[in-house]
């Protein structure tokens, strides 16, 4: 429909690279707070941007209203222009055109209000139904939306997706002390993957009861075992961010630092981001400069042998793309972002995991995790003491903090049982929530850092 | 507006339209150098709709979607909440100062002249920082209609500069930054760069802490790091009303330290959180939520107003674009009377924390905070004797705010939306690497 317009927009001006994208979504949002329905939305939105690089320097414009596109062009253009004073470093690509649109066992856009609806009732009734609940939190989220991306090589590229999320947390209360659970799933766009989470609902609204009658452990060091959907989260924030190139590609510092052959951890450890395997949060074909998604090693066997590249970071770096620029929406330029993130599976069970342990922590799920490139917080929504190798009384939820260039290397045994954790979403100067997956195997770290009384 | 006002009009009791749209042109530095320029336009149209007696809601960014935009709140209503408001009548509304025609009339090279000699004065100091640094202008406008005779509109122009520098010796790491904010240019760089290097200054040596309890002075911004989230939310009309919050009952209770004094206010002079009106066309105020330790009011929007049985403070905000719900505009802190440098001096060991980093992401709703301390210093015998890291500072809001060891005199704002001395605090949990 806009593609006329847009191939007419890119000609005639003078830039070494410009590039225009259009995104129309379709988004509904259900929220409640305690039993009643806080908010109940269905928006559209249409808009776009035009992007141009000149002597190294760029020009964004971003609009809704879509008229005169050859002039926000130039507009963009003039401004790449007043930046650049050097060369453009930009990877070079094959043009593309294709045309791509995902299939879901249970789109949301097709799907009536009233049936999500009605699944949130439900498990809002289960958290209800939980003796000695205060109140409960239930947020669900969904988008359709289909990206147009063309560019002044010749590629053009279209994109129909969709993404959805849900967060549900149940509250207890006993005079001024307040505890909570949650839970948080995601799927790009199949609304199956959220159906039938009954049982989960009734233990986050259990467990937020068992809190308020939990001690807070003592802050220091402790061995602790992280679950598979807590370590996935450590990956993201431990090692996924440091490995995103548009840190490290100006900085000499952190490029020495950063450097390929440098051991971060064991033989056992193996960090993957993944964008090719099909129907995670995080998966998709091309990124958003139209670069095909790729499978990116960042750690092998304890190494660092990889990062994660735009076209410029990986022209600047001399390294190959990896299609890991990515927009949270047509406001952004795309910036350099994970996808679905992992540690790799070894073969230890969590049996024997936790069986060599005479005092630690178990921590599981949850609350978020934040990065400051060398020191990094990753927070547990549920932890309980490990006594004489096995699982003792439940904590309050805590939060543990690494070092990059100690705690991967005090990571001393990886298990069996890799689960991906399609909740939340990543945030980056200001691009937020993108979708995104990480996931690992339970994994032990000795000497970690914990906050507490 | 008045055609989508009309429509609706049609099919509802009582409707409202939201029309904004902004301008924004940041200005992007990385590496010490201009690297992009930025030009962002948008314009966001809200519909919220009452019909038999429920509420109805849907937004688009399209200005020839009038009748779709309707007919999704119609949708929307046959399962929305029922309504418990009357939109506002036709108000008079504080005269609030928010906009500098200033702000249209500086260039993009004035900018990038004022984000160049930020880095340079930064530099001077430190040569080897990498600094990235962004100088913004916006100007943002709001326009509401209802169908009771209610309008509103005003434009609020917006500047911001902010410098994030970072300092990497072979594997530590030092991250320093500050930002300023005004509806007014902001001409003088000397305040951020004064901060950053201050920060630079005050972390050329590393200092060791062992796990334990300690007192710990938090600046403007580590106040901000650290218990704005957990006060946001237990002074969030909603969140007492559903029973979350844990002041929800204790109005007029006296739950915090005698000299601690916080109020919300939406009309403060040439702030980039301030307005005349709230989101749904309430008229903005200074809403006091702690006297002299005492709980005293919460923040209310239109519905959750209605629901408690209360009258609205003006504090409904659309947020991401949905239906307005409480929250704060600006936080404000009565001040103290003890300078920054004799509280250091007052401390025999203790933290002073500037950032306290993923503090936010542990149970808020209880009022608690755990973070790494991503910039802060030691304090021995009165004096600072270096940076801190691998350190984790714990604490509750409840019990750290029911008894300071002193509020600081003088006071600045953070984030733009809070103004805060800093806070001396006692006996908070330290974990760190031994």
């Amino acid at each position: 429909m806009y593609r006329e317009q847009i191939v007419y927009a890119l000609k005639g001006h003078e830039a070494d690279y410009i590039e225009i994208r259009l995104e129309e979504s379709e988004a509904s949002g259900i929220q409640y707070r305690g039993r009643e329905l806080e908010d109940l939305t269905q928006s559209t939105s249409l808009g776009g941007n035009a992007r141009a690089l000149v002597k190294g320097g760029w020009g964004f414009i971003s609009f809704n209203d879509l008229s005169n596109l050859g002039d926000k062009v130039g507009l963009a253009v003039k401004q790449a222009r007043l930046v650049g004073k050097d060369v453009s470093r930009f990877a070079p690509m094959a043009p593309i055109v294709d045309f791509v649109e995902a299939v879901v066992e249970k789109d949301p856009s097709s799907l009536p209000l009233a049936e999500k609806k009605r699944l949130l009732d439900e498990y809002n009734e289960v958290i209800w139904s939980t003796p000695k609940i205060e109140t409960s939190m239930v947020g669900y989220s969904d988008r359709c939306r289909r990206v147009i991306f063309a560019n002044s090589e010749g590629s053009y590229i279209e994109q129909k997706n969709s993404d959805l999320s849900l967060r549900i947390v149940a509250v207890a209360r006993d005079g001024g002390d307040v505890q909570q659970a949650g839970l948080s799933v995601g799927s790009r766009g199949d609304f199956t993957q959220i159906e039938g989470l009954h049982q989960e609902v009734r233990e986050i609204a259990q467990l937020a009861v068992e809190l308020l009658a939990a001690p807070q452990v003592k802050g220091g060091e402790y061995c602790v075992v992280l679950d598979p959907v807590l370590a996935g989260v450590f990956a993201h924030e431990a090692f996924g961010h440091l490995s995103e190139a548009d840190f490290t590609y100006e900085n000499e510092r952190m490029r020495e630092i950063m450097v390929l052959g440098r051991r971060f951890g064991g033989e056992h450890l193996n960090i993957v981001d993944d964008a090719t395997i099909p129907g995670l949060r995080g998966s998709y074909k091309y990124d958003d400069e139209g670069v095909p998604a790729a499978k990116t090693y960042l750690i092998k066997e304890g190494v660092l042998v990889g990062r994660l590249h735009s076209r410029e970071t990986a022209a600047t770096m001399k390294e190959p793309t990896t299609g890991n620029a990515r927009a949270v929406s047509y406001r952004y330029p795309p910036i350099v972002r994970m996808t679905n993130t992992f540690i790799e599976p070894q073969g230890v069970s969590f049996e024997e995991i936790i069986g060599e342990i005479k005092e630690g922590i178990y921590v599981r799920n949850w609350y978020g995790g934040m990065t400051g490139i060398e020191m990094f917080t990753f927070s547990a929504g549920e932890a309980h003491m490990i006594r004489q190798g096995k699982l003792a009384e439940l904590l309050r939820p805590v939060v543990l903090t690494g070092n990059i260039f100690t705690t991967l290397g005090n990571i001393d045994a990886i298990g069996n049982d890799l689960e991906m954790n399609q909740g939340g979403g990543c945030g980056k100067a200001g691009q937020y929530p993108l979708p995104v997956s990480n996931g690992s195997p339970h994994i032990r770290i000795q000497r970690c850092l914990v906050g507490g009384k | 507006m008045e055609e989508i006002l009309s429509l609706a009009k049609k099919s509802a009791q009582e409707a409202e339209v939201f029309l904004t749209s902004f301008e924004e042109t940041p200005v992007i530095f990385e590496a010490n150098r201009l690297k992009q320029l930025h030009a962002r336009q948008g314009i966001l149209v809200a519909l919220r709709i009452v019909r038999e007696g429920r509420i109805g809601f849907s937004t688009t960014t399209r200005l020839d979607d009038s009748v779709s935009l309707v007919n999704r709140a119609i949708e929307v209503c046959q399962f929305g909440t029922p309504a418990r408001f009357e939109l506002p009548h036709q108000l008079t509304y504080p005269q609030v100062e928010i906009y500098d025609p200033g702000i249209e009339a500086l260039t993009i090279e004035q900018m990038i002249d004022l984000g160049e000699s930020l880095i340079a004065k930064v530099r001077e100091h430190t040569p080897a920082l990498l600094c990235e640094a962004r100088i913004t202008k916006g100007i943002v406008s709001v326009h509401i209609l209802n169908s009771r005779g209610g309008e509103a509109s005003y434009r609020r122009s917006f500047f911001g500069i902010g410098l994030e520098g970072n300092l990497i010796r072979d594997t530590d790491m030092l991250f320093v930054g500050d930002s300023d904010s005004s509806c007014h240019p902001i001409g003088d760089i000397a305040k951020v760069a004064g901060s950053v290097v201050n920060q630079l200054e005050l972390a050329k040596r590393q200092a060791s802490v062992s796990s334990g309890h300690l007192p710990v002075i938090f600046t403007p911004r580590g106040v901000a790091s650290a218990f704005i989230a957990p006060l946001a939310l237990a002074f969030n009309g909603r969140v007492v009303w559903q029973g979350a919050s844990p002041l929800g009952g204790k109005r007029e209770t006296k739950v915090f330290d005698e000299r601690l004094s916080l109020w919300d206010d939406a009309t403060v002079t040439y702030h980039p959180r301030s307005r005349p009106c709230d989101d749904e066309g309430v008229p903005s105020q200074s809403t006091p939520l702690i006297e002299h330790g005492v709980v005293k009011d919460f923040l209310y929007d239109l519905q959750t107003a209605g629901l408690a049985g209360v009258q609205s403070t003006g504090s409904g905000d659309r947020g991401g674009g949905g239906l307005p719900a409480p929250s704060i505009s600006n936080l404000i802190f009565q001040t103290g009377a003890v300078s920054f440098g004799d509280m250091v001096a007052d401390l025999k060991e203790g933290l002073v924390v500037e950032q306290l980093m993923g503090a936010e992401q542990t149970n808020v709703l209880g009022g608690e905070f755990s973070g790494n301390v991503l910039l802060g210093y030691k304090v021995e015998k009165g004096e600072i004797v270096g940076r801190v890291k691998d350190t984790v500072v714990s604490g509750n809001i409840y019990q750290v705010l029911s008894k300071l060891i002193e509020i600081g005199r003088e006071a600045r704002w953070v984030e733009g939306a809070i103004f805060t001395p800093d806070f001396c605090c006692s006996n908070l949990t330290i974990a760190s690497k031994s």
